[in-house]
């Protein structure tokens, strides 16, 4: 038996590799020190998964890095936190180590840097994005208070976006692919079964491990604990959800029951676009007031102009989406018309490259998770 | 003008801030440290020891206050009082609702640590989390808190607290109360106390020169020892008693915690400078063995000890922090460690021949013990054979001491016999009143939180009423 463990073990770690990158060995440091402690194994999975586990190769940390959501609990719980001389910063480890593995998983591998610069990727990409829909709008001679078909046909639209769309879908499923099969072996190996599924999607759905364990929510500023990050984040997800689902049932309604737009009040289009637009906007103004008042210590400060990019950029669409009704048939709406185009095609041209991968990667690793946690754990330690 | 004074900023202090708070009066809490280092060795801890009759949430089965008693009673080998360890007993088992309405929050026990899913209740987060918890409550409640407020006297009307003073950057500043409570620590962060207290021994050491502290650096006990010399305040406990353990001798000389234990002693041997082995490493499972090898390994030549295992023993402790002296063979082993060499070999090679191996199971007191061996190895004795081998210097780490002020069921400081009318004292500066020696985990909490809660009601009633209280020791 003891034979076996080991070469599991050592076969294991071989698998796994050893850490390279300056981020993955401070993360390595961090949860040796974590798993000799282990105060905060109630907080969230990152920590029961860790208990798992004696050593951390490359594959552990990428997995414990994505299951972690930088709730901030351990910080402000640390015993060996700054100005301890461990300095122990799990949200900080782990967010340097998850912003590496959305750069080294991107595909094509190449776009990977456009991690490194985030900020550039994405003012390109917005600067890009309007200046098309402008030329386009340019073109056409459309008269003031037209229809936006007749600015920009339904067929130019699909023929745009539906490439865009397409690409980011396959480059974001062959990043979670390699992501997958780099943490399925140092995850037990073992295949997803129902309720293992079952409970990653209620995790990913209702944001489980920004609950604090306690269901007091997570901390932002300070040590207090606050629901109000998990809430603008459902906003936001939610929202984007809706809105996706308007923009698919409308298309829809224009090619399989030939309604075509604009769909007015109270067509499901529209009540899916309204009710979504209203939950984004204030779901991503939620999201960037929590990060303005984010205790300086949380996440990776790296990684803060990509966050604050992915809120603003989703703000954008959101509230151009909403001016689009209030301008209809009005003077601004040819104008707000090539706003909100150019930042729906600046989103979905950086999704694969922007935060947006967050939400891809974490449900992989949860779903690892999930898998993990049912089969049987191989330590059997004594402590004190 | 404040009412209650709170001299400390740890777990028993926050306690008898939160009650007095809750009393209706105004209360001020002097901590000596800085915000970042706030709560003493509260923040270290992880859970509390909790009598209960039946499950209670994160607590399974029952633990009766006869069982906690006679747990109490082994460890301190009768050096406890039984009225106040009887009265530490009953409030362990009704506090838990007070601290959540505080903002603790419980969870199971850990793992690796089952086996005080019956006993102890652990903080989510642990101690840091729980100390955050109070005092964010206790600003809720208006309490004054002041960071970086070290008093280091107090001035006295015979028995009767008048002010306490306190270091500033702008100098001494009197702080007058109507009443206060005493919750500053023990003196283990004071080296040269203990250096005193543990003085020299037959060999010519000084033992705790080699000690480390595994908490905070600010319980230097400047109060304690002002209160026992000054005031002549009446003393309880031995100055060399204390909770101590075994940690990693790399250990930072303060506020390593509990990530700097070493689990492995009851999976292989424990040798000695000179290379023997000292104590029976199997005697018992580790967690009731721990709290006695921080003093096995005081007394040993240059207070060092080093856990040697072999690869059988991987996976089954809880990993150290710092990675082990690894070597292929044993003698290797021994020259990395700075051993003599031979010495080393024939302790290994007596134990290994001594060994009766059964049947190897850590999780119970197993039938793998050593025969004509002396001293014997009485569980989990397995040859250490299998390559690679591993060991780890261990030396003493002091949690925290024993000597306090002796104190009865009102939590007041006694003075030739007699109890103030309005200072009292908790937490640590009187765990010598139940703890003569030995330890339990999680009882220091259980302490703490008893007499903090006394000791902050009491206060406030004295302050509120003029009430004159009258307890029984």
């Amino acid at each position: 038996m003891d034979t076996l463990e080991q070469l599991t073990r050592e076969a294991r770690a071989l698998a796994n590799g050893t850490p390279i990158s300056p981020a993955e060995a401070e993360l390595g440091r961090v949860l040796q020190i974590c798993n000799g402690c282990r105060y905060c194994e109630g907080f969230c999975a990152s920590f029961q998964a860790m208990t798992r586990r004696l050593e951390f190769g490359r594959a552990d940390l990428h997995y414990l890095a994505n299951l972690c959501h930088n709730c901030g609990a351990c910080l402000h719980a640390c015993q060996y936190a700054p100005p301890h001389e461990f300095a122990i910063n799990v949200p900080r480890a782990m967010a340097q180590v998850r912003g590496q593995t959305y750069g080294d998983f991107a595909w094509p591998a190449p776009l990977g840097a456009l991690y490194r610069h985030n900020g550039v990727a994405l003012s390109l990409s917005l600067a890009l994005g309007l200046a098309l829909f402008l030329w386009l709008a340019a073109r056409t001679d459309a008269p003031v208070g037209a229809d936006f078909y007749a600015i920009f046909p339904h067929n130019l639209l699909v023929s745009l976006f539906m490439p865009v769309f397409g690409f980011a879908v396959l480059a974001l499923g062959l990043g979670v692919r390699d992501f997958w099969r780099a943490v399925t072996p140092a995850t037990t190996g073992a295949p997803v079964n129902a309720p293992a599924g079952a409970e990653a999607a209620h995790d990913v759905l209702r944001l489980k491990y920004l609950d604090g364990g306690h269901g007091e929510g997570c901390n932002n500023a300070d040590d207090a604990f606050s629901l109000r990050r998990r809430r603008a984040h459902h906003l936001t997800f939610y929202g984007f959800l809706l809105c996706f689902a308007a923009t698919s049932v409308a298309t829809l309604y224009h090619y399989v029951l030939g309604i075509p737009a604009p769909y007015d009040w109270p067509s499901l289009p529209k009540v899916l676009g309204a009710i979504g637009g209203v939950m984004l906007c204030v779901g991503t103004l939620g999201l960037w007031a929590l990060k303005w008042q984010r205790h300086p210590l949380h996440g990776d400060p790296s990684q803060r102009s990509m966050d604050y990019g992915f809120i603003v950029l989703l703000l954008l669409v959101s509230a151009s989406g909403l001016a689009l009704w209030a301008l209809r048939g009005q003077s601004g709406m040819a104008l707000t018309l090539c706003v909100h185009l150019g930042s729906v095609m600046a989103l979905f041209a950086t999704l694969p490259y922007n935060k947006f991968a967050h939400g891809i990667y974490r449900s992989a690793a949860l779903l690892r998770h999930a898998v993990e946690k049912r089969q049987p754990n191989t330590l059997g330690l004594g402590g004190e | 003008m404040t009412d209650v004074l709170i001299i400390g900023g740890g777990n028993a202090a926050l306690c008898a801030a939160l009650m007095a708070a809750e009393a209706g009066v105004r209360v001020t809490v002097l901590e000596a440290a800085p915000r970042e280092w706030r709560g003493g060795n509260s923040s270290h801890t992880r859970n509390l020891r909790c009598m209960h009759d039946a499950p209670q949430d994160v607590l399974v089965d029952a633990y009766t206050e006869e069982e906690f008693w006679q747990d109490l009673l082994k460890v301190t080998a009768g050096k406890t009082d039984e009225h106040l360890a009887r009265l530490t007993i009953r409030a362990s088992s009704n506090c838990r609702d007070w601290m959540r309405r505080h903002g603790v929050h419980f969870q199971p026990s850990l793992s690796g640590a089952l086996h005080t899913a019956r006993t102890n209740a652990f903080f989510m987060g642990g101690g840091k989390a729980l100390m955050n918890a109070y005092y964010r409550s206790a600003e809720q409640l208006g309490v004054t808190i002041r960071y970086e407020s070290p008093v280091d006297r107090l001035e006295m009307e015979g028995d009767r607290f008048v002010a306490a003073w306190v270091q500033t950057p702008q100098g001494p500043e009197r702080i007058a109360a109507k009443t206060c409570v005493l919750a500053a620590g023990g003196f283990e962060s004071n080296r040269e106390w203990l250096r005193e207290a543990w003085g020299q021994n037959a060999r010519g050491e000084w033992p705790a020169e080699n000690f480390l502290i595994r908490g905070t650096r600010y319980n230097q006990g400047t109060l304690l020892k002002h209160l026992l010399e000054q005031h002549q305040a009446d003393a309880i406990g031995d100055p060399t008693q204390a909770h101590m353990v075994a940690i990693d001798a790399r250990a930072p000389l303060y506020d390593g915690g509990i990530c700097t234990r070493i689990d492995c002693v009851s999976l292989g041997v424990v040798v000695n400078q000179a290379g023997e082995r000292f104590y029976d490493e199997g005697e018992d499972f580790w967690p009731k063995r721990y709290a006695i090898w921080g003093r096995l390994v005081a007394q040993q030549p240059g207070q060092v000890g080093y856990a040697i295992i072999d690869s059988q023993a991987l996976g089954r402790f809880m990993p150290p922090v710092f990675p082990g002296t690894k070597a292929q063979t044993l003698p290797e082993l021994a020259q990395a460690l700075g051993l003599p060499v031979e010495t080393f070999m024939r302790t290994l090679d007596a134990y290994n021949q001594a060994c009766r191996e059964g049947h190897f199971d850590h999780t119970v007191l197993d039938d793998c013990h050593t025969e004509g061996l002396s001293p014997a190895k009485t569980h989990w004795a397995r040859r250490i054979v299998k390559p690679p081998f591993y060991g780890y210097a261990v030396r003493p780490g002091v949690t925290f001491t024993y000597l306090g002020l002796k104190t009865d069921d009102t939590s007041a400081v006694f003075f030739g016999g007699r109890a103030s009318p309005n200072l009292f004292v908790a937490g640590e500066m009187m765990a010598g009143n139940v703890l003569g020696q030995g330890y339990t985990a999680g009882v220091g909490m259980s302490i703490g939180t008893a007499f903090g809660r006394m000791a902050g009601r009491n206060a406030a009633r004295v302050a509120r009423a003029e009430e004159v209280l009258h307890g029984h020791a």
